[in-house]
């Protein structure tokens, strides 16, 4: 069943490069071919997570572990749970592009690039080398700029794509220093072997293993570039939020768990920074004044629950809380797609009685947002309470329950902004988005609500199994029930200054003082990490670019002017006087030969008098011939090619 | 007489007979260069085919006895790809140049002579050969960009011919120094029993004087000056075999010559090796990055590139014994050199349709430019991310096992700050296709019509094997890995 292994992320991948490459030619047939084919690769999926193939490959030789199998693609239970939770997701998400995207876009490369960022996730997650993974890893960065990118014609998305694409690669230069640090240490790359390393190199392929997943899952202080991510079509944020791209840093950070727990301080490390990013992000959401803005930072703090799970050793908690919220954003993403599609805008305060507009959706997003705000019984109460069963210290458990407020206070600001009772251009909306967009949303909804079956002891039992996280503690009953009422309180209370309030209450007002503040606009710019980003790093290294090329033209690339100009000059008096000196040789002796022709006359014969007139005219000729100007640079080389020898037969004679 | 002998001199038979029968002008000129270096290829294809290990199709003639110099060729795991790659470029060169209107006889004509020689360099195991063989390159590349460039032409042609040629004297010098020190000119010989072994300050100064003759070349920090106005100037085709083919004689004369030849200096100066491939790693990207000029900006990654290739070769003294990542490293920058080839080949071809369009490569005077020309957008676009490495292109199985090989022999600061450069040339490629590609239409947008079939037909195949060496690579590592380890033990020694 090795051909399994590979097919599962070649199929889309292959599709993909291809539908892309075919262009606009395939633009009539691209979305069906793309959902066909991830019909089948999520066919393929369930196969793998039933079969668990392998691959063995050899990419590079030397790498390959003497006698034993080479590394390659090995599906085991937590790649099965990525793999499928990617395809589903994928497919849901496709289904729903095939319906929004508008007719004159670009179809095919859009749907050959979405099944390319598929396929490199699907390999992202099931690689079992440094080599493998990291080309998945940076296939899919590439396939999220030009999806992100997608609308090129506008300068500003295009810029947002740049960001995201050289951020996430300055994360993704961890991988490359870890793969190294991997081979100095092992002899070969694969992952599951990074543990055992020696010292420095496990510490140091740690390192680098962290700042990557950081800068891929968005996490403090790389989270800007998901802010500019929206720039893409609706479909790709629902994609790229749920179950590719900032799921592959956590899923990474899951999947090397030992090693972080090898080292002590990784664990450490990266628990604080997914507890910070949740908490810090979640109050980034809660200052947004715009839908798509608000659930991008909610992505980056949900994700944060699940890198802390990363250092906690809370695998089966945090990757079912990958699993879950994949549901639940790409749902909440979809129905904020359609509204845009309906309303073409994304503003909170535009958004209002959007949800009582076509019910289905409402309906649908608020499931999602009250999973999001982790009310009971729905998904992400089960699974983040997973995760904060596993943290062991106080301090870290503090900073997470209060991200888990922000996240319950974030969800109920955006259903109370869709649900306010409000006038939605109906008409309009009926005429751009068809019903068929629907569908998706209906399917992933009671995904969203109901996995929090995975909650119940039995069920988990079982996933720890899976997932290969055998005894780490389940969701308790105690946390369940703090966290479930405090969330349910907190959304409540949300609802009622967002809805129920009237217009001009103290709560509302308190509310509005609050957005003007401060700290509320530096939030809301996302805490001036892009700023930061741009300014602190990337203007000082154009201004050294800069300088450098300064430095280049005037002073090295002089040098080579100067020398140019030089020899030419040389050359131009050496030419001088070398054509000074043939003249006047050849002159003479063409004057001697015409003198002995003179003296020779009526002595010898007739036909040698005439020879020597030839040879005379012939030397003139010659003569001026090496008098020509644009001769001089065949002169200019010999003359090297001379001067060469010359020192070459010096070194000689010295030495010899 | 072997295959690769007529490998090596069909072209410049076929240069010889086009300059002698003037009828054939015009288009059916470039017609015959297309055909003879198709033939070329085929042949190459067959040697390929039949290459068993160590050093194939080798010929050794006596040249001149007292010297201990001949016409010594043949090929290995290091040699046929380079040989490979040149019979490709130089036959979508000549596709390309199915555009050319100027004195296309002189042309095809010049070609086929480089084609010859870069051939025979690659396959030379003698070093009066090797040199022989490096100065007439640069020949045949001044005639190409005095006589078919553009802008100021001659003046940079001059000086790319003065630069490099005083680096080859240098060149020269060394290899006098090799033969005093071994008494013989063969390669293989010269490897066998390296000179100097007891005397390592020769060592070094014979290896300074090489090492500066190949460093020009190359070219790395702060010999490269030369390269951005010779490119700037010359005609498309003339960078394309120069940045693909002509840069590749620097860094391979350091693993064919220097490494085997003076492996105790080599290894003394490993650490100088690679600092010096680091500075043009990131040299070679800062000053691209600023670069408004797009030919400018390819040409400034070829340091950054070459630059890789150096620093691998140099961390291949570090391990002692040759070691594993020894290896890795020198076949990553084998692997480099090919690479680069194809990439920067089919930058520099597309870069040239700017010029032609619109008789400029400033960027900022475009933008929008995938609207007017999809298929030049997609092949610039796909040769930009292949040139900053990523996966799924050739660049990215060159660079990883560079990095790898480089931290894995022991140089986790120099590896890791020569990773900074994958980020710098990601950035400055991104912001290329931002501002020629992308965005609203620029000032001169509307000239640029999109890529004629000749110029399709030269660019695509050379991103299809960087595609096929990056998802399939086995074809070309098979090959290259046996030389690598062998040139790696060598060094070791």
């Amino acid at each position: 069943m090795s051909a399994l292994a590979w097919l599962l992320p070649a199929t889309p991948g292959v599709a993909g490069a291809l539908l892309a490459l075919a262009g606009r030619r395939a633009d009539r047939v691209a979305a069906a071919g793309a959902v066909a084919v991830t019909a089948v690769t999520l066919a393929l999926a369930a196969l793998a997570a039933a079969v668990r193939p392998m691959w063995g490959t050899t990419l590079v030789a030397v790498a390959a572990p003497p006698g034993g199998t080479p590394a390659g693609i090995a599906v085991d239970g937590l790649s099965a749970v990525m793999a499928v939770t990617v395809a589903a997701i994928a497919l849901a998400v496709l289904v729903f592009a095939a319906g929004d995207l508008p007719s004159g876009a670009a179809r095919g490369r859009f749907f050959g690039l979405m099944l390319l960022f598929t396929g490199a996730m699907l390999l992202t997650v099931t690689a079992a080398d440094l080599m493998l993974l990291l080309t998945g890893w940076e296939i899919m960065g590439a396939a999220s700029y030009a999806l992100i990118g997608f609308w090129w014609r506008e300068h500003g998305r295009v810029r947002s794509a740049g960001l995201a694409f050289v951020t996430t690669r300055a994360g993704d230069l961890g991988l490359y220093v870890a793969a190294g640090c991997a081979f100095a240490a092992t002899g070969t790359l694969e992952l599951a072997g990074i543990a055992q390393a020696g010292q420095p190199w496990r510490d140091l392929a740690a390192a680098g293993i962290v700042l990557a997943a950081l800068g891929k899952s968005a996490q403090l202080p790389f989270s800007y570039w998901l802010s500019g991510a929206m720039a893409g079509p609706s479909a790709v944020s629902a994609l790229l939020h749920s179950a590719t791209m900032v799921a592959a840093g956590a899923y990474l950070l899951l999947r090397v768990q030992p090693l972080l727990a090898a080292t002590g301080w990784a664990a450490v490390a990266v628990a604080w920074a997914g507890a910070v990013t949740a908490l810090l992000l979640g109050a980034v959401a809660l200052a947004q004044r715009d839908l798509k803005q608000l659930l991008a930072a909610s992505t980056c703090a949900q994700v944060g629950f699940m890198v802390l799970a990363a250092g906690a050793g809370a695998v089966a908690g945090g990757t079912a809380h990958l699993v879950a919220h994949a549901a639940v954003k790409s749902l909440l993403f979809l129905c904020a797609g359609v509204w845009l599609t309906a309303l073409g805008t994304e503003a909170l305060a535009g958004l209002r009685g959007a949800g009582r507009w076509r019910r289905s959706v409402g309906v649908a997003f608020a499931v999602g947002a009250l999973a999001l705000a982790g009310v009971p019984p729905l998904s992400l109460w089960v699974t983040k309470d997973a995760v904060l069963a596993g943290v062991p210290s106080p301090g870290l458990y503090a900073v997470a329950l209060a991200a888990a407020l922000l996240a319950a206070a974030y969800a109920a600001r955006a259903l109370a902004a869709v649900w306010r009772p409000g006038t939605f251009p109906t008409a309009a909306g009926e005429r751009r988005v068809p019903r068929a967009v629907t569908g998706p949303l209906l399917a992933l909804a009671p995904l969203a609500a109901g996995l929090s079956v995975l909650g119940l002891p039995a069920v988990y039992a079982g996933w720890r199994q899976l997932v290969g996280a055998g005894g780490e503690p389940g969701p308790e009953v105690a946390g369940l029930v703090v966290t479930g009422l405090a969330a349910s309180a907190v959304t409540a209370a949300g609802w009622a200054i967002g809805v129920r309030a009237r217009q001009g209450t103290a709560w509302r007002r308190r509310a509005a003082e609050l957005g003007q503040g401060r700290l509320a606009v530096g939030l809301r710019g996302w805490l001036g990490l892009r700023q930061g980003a741009i300014g602190g790093v990337w203007e000082p290294v154009k201004a050294l670019a800069g300088a450098l090329a300064r430095f280049d033209d005037r002073v090295l690339e002089r040098t080579g002017e100067w020398l140019a100009d030089g020899v030419t000059a040389a050359a131009g008096v050496a030419g001088r006087r070398a054509e000074g000196l043939l003249d006047g040789v050849v002159r003479g002796a063409a004057g001697a030969l015409g003198g002995a022709a003179w003296l020779g006359r009526g002595r010898v014969e007739r036909p040698l008098e005439h020879l020597v007139r030839a040879v005379a005219a012939g030397a003139g000729a010659l003569g001026r011939a090496a008098r020509r100007p644009q001769a001089g640079q065949a002169h200019l080389y010999l003359a090297q090619a001379a001067a060469a020898f010359l020192l070459l037969a010096v070194v000689l004679m010295l030495v010899r | 007489m072997t295959v690769l002998t007529v490998v090596i001199f069909l072209p410049l038979a076929a240069a010889l007979g086009l300059l002698a029968v003037p009828r054939v002008r015009g288009r059916a000129a470039t017609w015959v260069w297309i055909a003879v270096s198709a033939a070329d290829l085929a042949l190459v294809a067959v040697m390929w085919a039949g290459y068993r290990g160590g050093i194939g199709y080798e010929t050794r003639l006596r040249w001149i006895p007292t010297l201990d110099a001949g016409y010594h060729v043949g090929v290995d795991g290091l040699s046929l790809p380079l040989i490979a790659l040149t019979a490709l470029l130089f036959l979508v060169c000549g596709v390309h140049s199915l555009g050319e209107r100027r004195r296309e006889r002189a042309h095809a004509a010049l070609f086929l002579f480089l084609q010859s020689v870069s051939l025979g360099l690659f396959a030379a195991l003698d070093l009066l050969l090797f040199f022989v063989f490096f100065d007439l390159s640069i020949v045949g590349m001044y005639f190409v960009i005095a006589g078919w460039g553009h802008g100021d032409r001659a003046r940079s042609a001059l000086t790319f011919f003065l630069y490099t040629f005083l680096g080859s004297l240098a060149l020269l010098l060394g290899f006098v120094g090799l033969f005093l020190g071994g008494g013989t000119f063969d390669l293989v010989e010269l490897a066998r029993n390296p000179p100097y072994a007891a005397s390592p300050g020769v060592a070094s100064l014979v290896l300074l004087a090489v090492g500066v003759g190949l460093a020009v070349k190359t070219p790395v920090f702060p010999v490269h000056t030369w390269l951005p106005p010779a490119h700037t100037d010359a005609p498309a085709a003339g960078s394309a075999i120069l940045a693909g083919i002509l840069l590749k004689m620097g860094t391979y004369g350091l693993a064919r010559v220097a490494m085997p030849a003076l492996p105790d200096a080599w290894r003394a100066h490993a650490w100088l090796i690679m600092a010096i491939g680091l500075v043009s790693v990131l040299y070679g990207a800062l000053v691209a990055l600023a670069q408004p000029n797009l030919k400018r900006l390819v040409a400034y990654t070829s340091v950054n590139h070459m630059g890789y290739a150096v620093l691998a070769l140099g961390a291949a003294g570090l391990a002692p014994g040759g070691g594993r990542a020894g290896e890795l490293a020198v076949s990553g920058a084998v692997t480099q050199m090919v690479s680069h080839g194809l990439i920067t080949g089919a930058l520099f071809l597309l870069t040239g349709v700017l010029w032609d369009r619109a008789g400029t490569y400033d960027m900022d005077r475009f933008g929008g430019v995938a609207g007017r020309a999809p298929v030049f957008a997609a092949l610039l676009a796909a040769a930009a991310f292949a040139s900053l490495g990523l996966p799924g292109f050739s660049g990215f199985i060159a660079e990883f096992q560079i990095f790898v090989g480089v931290i894995g022999a022991g140089a986790v600061v120099l590896g890791a700050a020569a990773v900074l450069g994958i980020l710098i040339t990601a950035a400055l490629f991104l912001r290329a296709l931002q501002r020629v590609l992308l965005g609203g239409p620029g000032e001169l947008t509307g000239r640029v019509t999109d890529l004629r079939p000749a110029e399709t037909a030269a660019v695509a195949p050379l991103l299809a094997l960087s595609v096929l060496i990056g998802v399939a690579p086995r074809w070309l590592l098979d090959v290259i890995e046996p030389a690598a380890a062998a040139l790696s033990s060598l060094a070791g020694r």
